[in-house]
């Protein structure tokens, strides 16, 4: 029995060997590049990742002529329906049977390390269009990974840094009570402070939260200029709606910055509720004409406006494949390397370098939602108040990553 | 079912495993012997899944070993899983390279679950029915709270990175092969362990338990020790499936404490066939197969999945295993009239 397994096996990978043309054999692993896009297709971060992601990457890969180094490009998408041990299986499926040489996208922290651990394995690479963990770029960091779009810091310290600047100095938090939560108030704080800010009071609310009443009339009544949301999703959606209702953040005595928020959570409060906030993004689409081409491509694919999660996954698509065809190889380590030399400056990510922990240090957007009346189009949704430059918002290399001692 | 094994008890109990239980067995011989196989042809189906799928399915036997045979809903079920995953999670990652890392990682993972099987169950089995499910429910998010809170569990990313070690310093569980034979080997222990629970007189009592609850106690049973003890042999093996998924995948997450989990066990369990010992498998396999195998065909995925259910739920009543084992005994009992005619011409002769 055992006997004939081993001449099957033998005369199995005889025939693989003799079937895969000599050509880009030693260049491009399987002849052909094929990126996965492994995100949330029907729950609820389908909004802001989901089909759109598969099509921006599709985009992507049809501005690089569908091929790279005489090698075809494929695409391939799942849903890992926000469940590691899913993600997990899948992405390992991917690279031991199916060819896959890189997966993007992740709109949950927890799927996004565990499947960064599977392609350390295994020696591929992953790029977090989607995923903000911190862990990600600090105790958990991978030299085959990059965090393409931006992490929890960096969104809480460009909000923070810009409204410091403006003067509104005090400031009251209504953080969500779990590591996440405590974790971008810490973070906010320390860039209030630093930039000679108080902080008044916290509140802190369950996860998931269901009233937030009490907690936003405490934060009012605090007389803090600023209320920051240090919560995420559905969270800071009511959180807002129900400061909405009691008036707050209405004048201009008051404030309300969620940390975490997305073109698509403005979309589902409506301008009338989210009107007048402050947040930062790494991508809007109706920032320049570049930005406003590529949205439009992709309007034309999917009848609506690209979030910055999707953007980003058109920009690492995009730089990996060019980073094939200036490595000569689709091997992971060389595409990295090659990666970490190149400026990144397309439609969506300008200015950006790729650190050696896997951060993208690149411009961001302080944005500030429009009120309807300003409002021209569907969309329309944010004034670009302020560039803010990547070296001031970004993180500074953390000493929990390996990477960053190397050197 | 009826109680008269239990009333017999003492005498009828050696006779009874014999020949069912020989089916049962050859047919789990067969299974293991196709698995055997498995890491040989990739191409055909991949060995991981199999490996989830056996997590899976032990994960739902240890369900069924409480609500099939003792007839007791539980929404805590994660919270063994996650807590047994948990705990051999991250002693491994603290003495993973240890040559008794993995089996004292697993073995106190195992323990972990049993313990918080024992608190919740004790509180639990003084009540009944839905206040029972209740409170199985409620405690069980305190776990989930747990796992959110500590720093140990990594709050909401959960444990990455998990070494799966070596046995005994001799055999590297690092290639997928060699950890699939061990899954294999602790799949098929703890399969037949619940099956030796499930016909062993404790067995008999706690489905007599399950029948006629008064009758139980009028037998002199301490129906609610006995309630409590199945519901720690099942915390048990549901922990033993969560050590063995935290090795196998080398990551716990929060969705394995979550209340998501709990549904789904009981889920895969209702959709195999509800008290039948390869019920819990099948309807594993089909879970699981359903997520693995639907998750490329888009934003359909739930849809497509909640249908599926839906047609089970109207046309399978008892599962596909328990509709199959139906079939059968109504095929097996129109046999027996049809046969008759021929030697006694009365058709209402039947008992």
């Amino acid at each position: 029995m055992q006997k004939h397994l081993l001449a099957g096996a033998f005369g199995v990978s005889l025939a693989a060997l003799m079937a895969s043309p000599s050509l880009a054999a030693d260049k491009i692993s399987d002849n052909v590049v094929k990126i996965g896009i492994l995100n949330d297709l029907s729950g609820i971060y389908s909004d802001f990742t989901g089909k759109g992601s598969a099509v921006a990457a599709q985009i992507a890969i049809d501005e690089i002529g569908g091929k790279v180094l005489g090698a075809p490009i494929e695409l391939i998408a799942a849903d890992h329906q926000n469940k590691p041990d899913i993600a997990a299986n899948l992405a390992r499926e991917w690279f031991d049977q199916g060819k896959v040489d890189m997966i993007a996208d992740f709109p949950t922290s927890s799927t996004a390390l565990a499947v960064m651990e599977i392609a350390k394995q295994k020696n591929r690479i992953t790029m977090l269009s989607a995923g903000v963990a911190m862990a990600a770029i600090t105790d958990k960091c991978s030299p085959l990974n990059a965090q393409w779009m931006v992490n929890t810091y960096a969104l809480a310290a460009g909000t923070a840094k810009a409204l410091l600047k403006e003067g509104k100095k005090s400031w009251y938090f209504v953080t969500a009570d779990y590591t996440f939560g405590h974790s971008l108030e810490k973070d906010a704080a320390a860039v209030v402070e630093a930039d000679g800010g108080k902080v008044l009071g916290t509140s802190r609310h369950p996860f998931p939260g269901g009233d937030f009443s009490s907690f936003m009339l405490k934060a009012q009544s605090s007389g803090a200029q600023v209320i920051a949301l240090a919560n995420a999703g559905s969270d800071t959606i009511n959180s807002i709606k129900q400061a909405a209702e009691y008036g707050i953040g209405r004048n201009d005595k008051q404030v309300i910055a969620p940390l975490l928020a997305y073109i698509t959570d403005v979309k589902s409060l409506g301008l009338a509720k989210a009107q007048d906030m402050y947040l930062t993004e790494a991508f809007y689409w109706d920032f320049d004409d570049r930005s406003r081409a590529f949205a439009e491509k992709y309007f034309a694919k999917m009848n609506r406006m690209p979030s910055a999660s999707q953007a980003a996954v058109y920009s690492a698509t995009l730089s990996y494949l060019k980073a094939i065809d200036g490595a000569g190889t689709d091997e992971a380590g060389a595409v990295m390397a090659k990666l970490r030399t190149m400026t990144i400056d397309d439609a969506v990510i300008r200015n950006g370098k790729l650190r050696a922990d896997g951060a993208l240090v690149h411009d961001m957007l302080l944005l500030q939602v429009k009120k309807p009346a300003e409002s021209k189009r569907d969309w329309d949704f944010y004034n670009v108040k302020a560039v803010l430059k990547g070296d001031d918002v970004f993180p500074k290399p953390s000493d929990a990553c390996p990477l960053n001692k190397a050197g | 079912m009826s109680i008269k094994p239990v009333s017999l008890k003492p005498i009828s109990l050696k006779p009874m495993p014999l020949k069912p239980m020989s089916i049962t067995l050859k047919i789990f011989a067969l299974l293991v012997a196709a698995a055997l196989v498995v890491p040989y042809v990739p191409g055909i189906i991949y060995p991981i899944f199999v490996m989830k799928v056996m997590c899976y399915g032990l994960f739902a036997c240890a369900f069924n070993l409480l609500l099939g045979f003792t007839g007791l809903v539980s929404f805590a079920h994660a919270a063994f899983l996650g807590s047994a995953g948990y705990v051999t999670g991250a002693l491994m990652i603290r003495f993973g390279t240890h040559p008794l890392g993995t089996v004292t990682a697993f073995t106190l993972g195992v323990l972990a679950s049993a313990l918080v099987g024992l608190a919740i169950g004790g509180l639990a089995v003084r009540r009944r029915g839905i206040y029972f499910a209740m409170i199985t429910l409620a405690l069980s998010q305190i776990v989930y709270f747990l796992a959110v809170q500590f720093r140990w569990t990594g709050g909401e990313d959960g444990l990455q990175g998990i070494p799966r070690g070596n046995l005994f310093g001799l055999l590297d569980l690092s290639s997928d092969t060699a950890m699939y034979y061990v899954t294999l080997v602790l799949f098929s222990i703890g399969f037949l362990f619940v099956y030796r629970v499930v016909h062993s007189p404790f067995g008999q009592i706690l489905q007599a338990v399950r029948e006629n609850e008064p009758r139980a106690t009028s037998l002199g049973y301490d129906t609610d020790r006995f309630r409590l003890a199945a519901f720690v042999l099942s915390a048990t093996v549901a922990g033993y499936a969560g050590a063995m998924k935290a090795l196998v995948f080398q990551l716990v997450s929060l969705n394995d404490v979550s209340l998501h989990t709990s549904t789904e066990v009981v889920l895969m369990t209702l959709l195999g066939g509800l008290g039948t010992m390869f019920g819990p498998l099948v309807g594993a396999t089909l879970v699981v197969g359903l997520q693995n195998y639907l998750a490329t065909i888009g934003d359909l995925v739930t849809v497509v999945i909640g249908l599926i259910f839906i047609v089970c739920v109207s046309f399978f009543r008892r599962g596909v295993v328990g509709e199959y084992l139906e079939w059968r005994r109504r095929r097996a009992q129109r046999a027996l009239p049809a046969r008759e005619p021929a030697t006694a011409p009365s058709p209402s002769h039947a008992p």
